[in-house]
């Protein structure tokens, strides 16, 4: 399988020579053609500025990246050919209807609606009722939809999607990933971002960012199998002095909150029953042990305290 | 061709979406031209005078009728004291101060001279300048009238006179809304040839919809010509609604051919726009532009000849009048509508014209880097 985008070595500054701040500090990974490769990060990890480096928005400072075969320096308008790009800021006409929004992208990229309506069909019917409306008075999964509308009309071989399902409710996140599978049958590679840990199980493979730095590239699954470590969920009435606790614990590599329960890295395999002595002051106040598997967003956190 | 041809539609449909933008683009110019020309009067009328009149004679009396009866003035008070009138003055109830000494009418008959005494309240420069001129030549007028009710005709004029009579070419009746009208006309054609049209396009810039335009295949000049072209049509339309605002209320028929106007004004839109789009490159948001847009015509308006004689500035005012575009236009709007003049009289500033519209926009495009 031909990769659809290489990214080499690539660096980006921010700020003048005395402040300098590295945004992207030496990345380099392959996407396959016809992959959903996800990037998660924390806000501020470079995500942004790897996608407008790799939609000819941005320059690198060092090293170089293909999308579809072409060098995004020299061959920039071919990218911008065949590339469809979704900003994570909601930047299509607030006062251009939805149908007008749409017409216009398909018009300048010199292609019309009906011509590629099949792959936007199952997304365009659900704001279909509202193609009259002005895109600025759409809710936030509506222009999300719009905007990936938008972004498809010319039918491109890569898609870049910018945290596209931030600050949109858990029902349209759900469906929106639904609809990125359906667009992966057509052979469309799509490049997405993320803040959110839970999307990654979603994506064929994930890149983990953390400031401007590679910690991990795998499957899901992969990612998952690299932690080798024990994991339990541990919970009491109280929280608080009970996290204090396993913090000190010198069994206990590290612990931290994770919904209603603490999550516990233990250093050493099989070492529950340690475990369960060190907490057993703790047996009055509804104290509960579970071993667990460990989630993406474990594995995030192991690796950003090994990195550290 | 087809993509610029739906940028222009984009455009034109975002321009009339938006209705404060419109009324601003079409009700400016008309209210801005039935007001400010009112405002722009050079000539001074309602000086507040007081009178000090130590002398109560027929000729003091007839001189302050004289005054009063100009129309320029109104006797504010009527006193016989300097100090009192001098609070008036500092009340600002009065602009002028004229004391009539005691012996006015004697020295006047018996010495065949005598003396006045004139003092302005100088706060108000052309206040100040215009009264005083103009009580001074009343004065005079009332002297060399006295003086031809007694003195009898000599056979030789003892004095030699000349008589100075002038004529005003181009407008007889000096009436100043005749040269103002044009001239407010051109500001407002600057305003929305350049500042709309920067606005615009940083608009663009701030929502961020820029970003999604330059990932498309979209070129550069078809973006900027895109956004041109539209406030490049505005311009002559808010052009020719002034032009007719002007015949309408103020009766000023152009002299010259209409087509000189519009000919000359469509290659200073061609300049204008490119100093909006030069402005447009070096900010980001609407509030940068807009406070560069403010300075700007600050500065072309006073800088412009439109409300002061250019050729009564320092010699550097002068030299940075020359690289106003707003003076050539208005110098042209004044030649055409007054004097009539034609292609031929107007060809230095069309000239000039096209090299400033080449060089701004040269500048702006160059500046202007869809790319990075």
């Amino acid at each position: 399988m031909k990769p659809a985008i290489t990214i080499n070595n690539i660096v980006k500054f921010y700020g003048a020579k005395s402040n300098k701040t590295e945004a992207l500090s030496g990345i380099s990974f392959n996407v396959n053609e016809g992959e959903l490769f996800g990037i998660i990060g924390p806000d501020g990890a470079g995500k942004t500025s790897l996608f407008r480096i790799l939609t000819t928005l941005l320059l690198a400072d060092e090293g170089e990246a293909t999308v579809d075969g072409y060098d995004v320096v020299k061959y920039y308008k071919e990218i911008r050919k065949r590339a469809g790009y979704m900003p994570g800021r909601f930047s299509l006409y607030q006062d251009l209807t939805v149908e007008e929004n749409l017409e216009f992208f398909a018009t300048i990229f010199n292609t019309t609606i009906e011509k590629n309506y099949h792959l936007i069909k199952d997304i365009y019917i659900q704001i279909e009722p509202f193609k009259k409306r002005k895109a600025g008075k759409l809710s936030g999964g509506m222009k999300q939809k719009l905007a990936l509308c938008c972004a498809l009309i010319h039918k491109p071989s890569v898609l870049f999607l910018d945290e596209p399902t931030t600050g949109v409710d858990a029902v349209s996140r759900k469906e929106f990933w639904e609809m990125l599978k359906k667009l992966k049958q057509q052979n469309i590679t799509i490049l997405v971002s993320t803040p959110y840990m839970d999307e990654a199980g979603m994506c064929d493979r994930v890149a983990l960012l953390q400031s401007g730095k590679i910690l991990s590239i795998d499957t899901p699954d992969g990612i998952i199998e690299q932690f080798q470590k024990d994991l339990f969920a541990v919970r009491s009435s109280k929280m608080l002095p009970l996290l204090n606790d396993l913090k000190i614990c010198s069994e206990v590599e590290d612990a931290y909150f994770f919904g209603a329960y603490h999550h516990v890295v233990m250093k050493h395999k099989n070492e529950e029953q340690q475990l369960k002595n060190y907490l057993s002051k703790y047996a009055g106040d509804g104290l509960e042990i579970n071993a667990i598997r460990p989630n993406i967003e474990d594995c995030f956190m192991a690796l950003m305290k090994n990195t550290e | 061709m087809r993509s610029l041809r739906f940028l222009l539609q984009k455009e034109f449909r975002q321009i009339f979406r938006n209705t404060s933008i419109l009324r601003i683009i079409f009700l400016m110019p008309i209210i801005q031209l039935l007001v400010l020309p009112w405002a722009a009067d050079y000539e001074m009328k309602n000086i507040n005078i007081t009178v000090i009149d130590h002398d109560h004679s027929p000729y003091s009396r007839q001189l302050i009728s004289k005054i009063t009866a100009s129309g320029y003035f109104i006797l504010q008070d009527y006193t016989s004291s300097y100090n009192q009138s001098l609070v008036d003055i500092e009340k600002d109830k009065s602009d002028l101060i004229l004391e009539i000494p005691a012996s006015f009418q004697k020295n006047l008959i018996k010495e065949n001279e005598s003396k006045l005494f004139v003092a302005v309240n100088a706060i108000n420069g052309v206040k100040a300048n215009l009264g005083g001129a103009y009580l001074i030549s009343i004065i005079r007028n009332f002297n060399g009238n006295i003086r031809s009710k007694w003195i009898q005709f000599p056979r030789f004029n003892p004095e030699l006179n000349i008589n100075v009579v002038s004529s005003d070419w181009y407008n007889p009746e000096m009436n100043y809304k005749y040269f103002m009208v044009p001239g407010i006309l051109v500001i407002l054609v600057t305003l929305v040839g350049s500042f709309l049209a920067s606005l615009n396009i940083v608009k663009e810039k701030e929502i961020g919809t820029i970003e999604q335009i330059n990932v498309t295949p979209i070129k550069k000049y078809q973006f900027v010509l895109g956004k041109l072209i539209p406030f490049w049509v505005l311009g002559l339309i808010v052009l020719g609604i002034g032009l007719g605002i002007s015949r309408l209320f103020y009766g000023i028929i152009s002299a010259g051919n209409l087509f000189v106007i519009f000919g000359f004004a469509a290659v200073y839109l061609l300049a204008v726009l490119g100093l909006g789009l030069l402005i447009s490159t070096y900010t980001s948001t609407q509030q940068q532009a807009m406070l560069i847009s403010f300075f700007l015509i600050m500065i072309f308006v006073l800088l412009g000849g439109l409300y002061t004689s250019i050729d009564s500035m320092p010699h550097w005012a002068q030299m940075m009048t020359k690289v106003n575009p707003v003076t050539y236009f208005i110098e042209v709007m004044r030649m055409v509508v007054l004097k009539g003049s034609g292609f031929a009289d107007i060809k230095n500033q069309f000239l000039i014209m096209l090299g400033f519209a080449m060089v701004l926009n040269g500048w702006a495009v160059l500046s202007y880097r869809k790319r990075y």
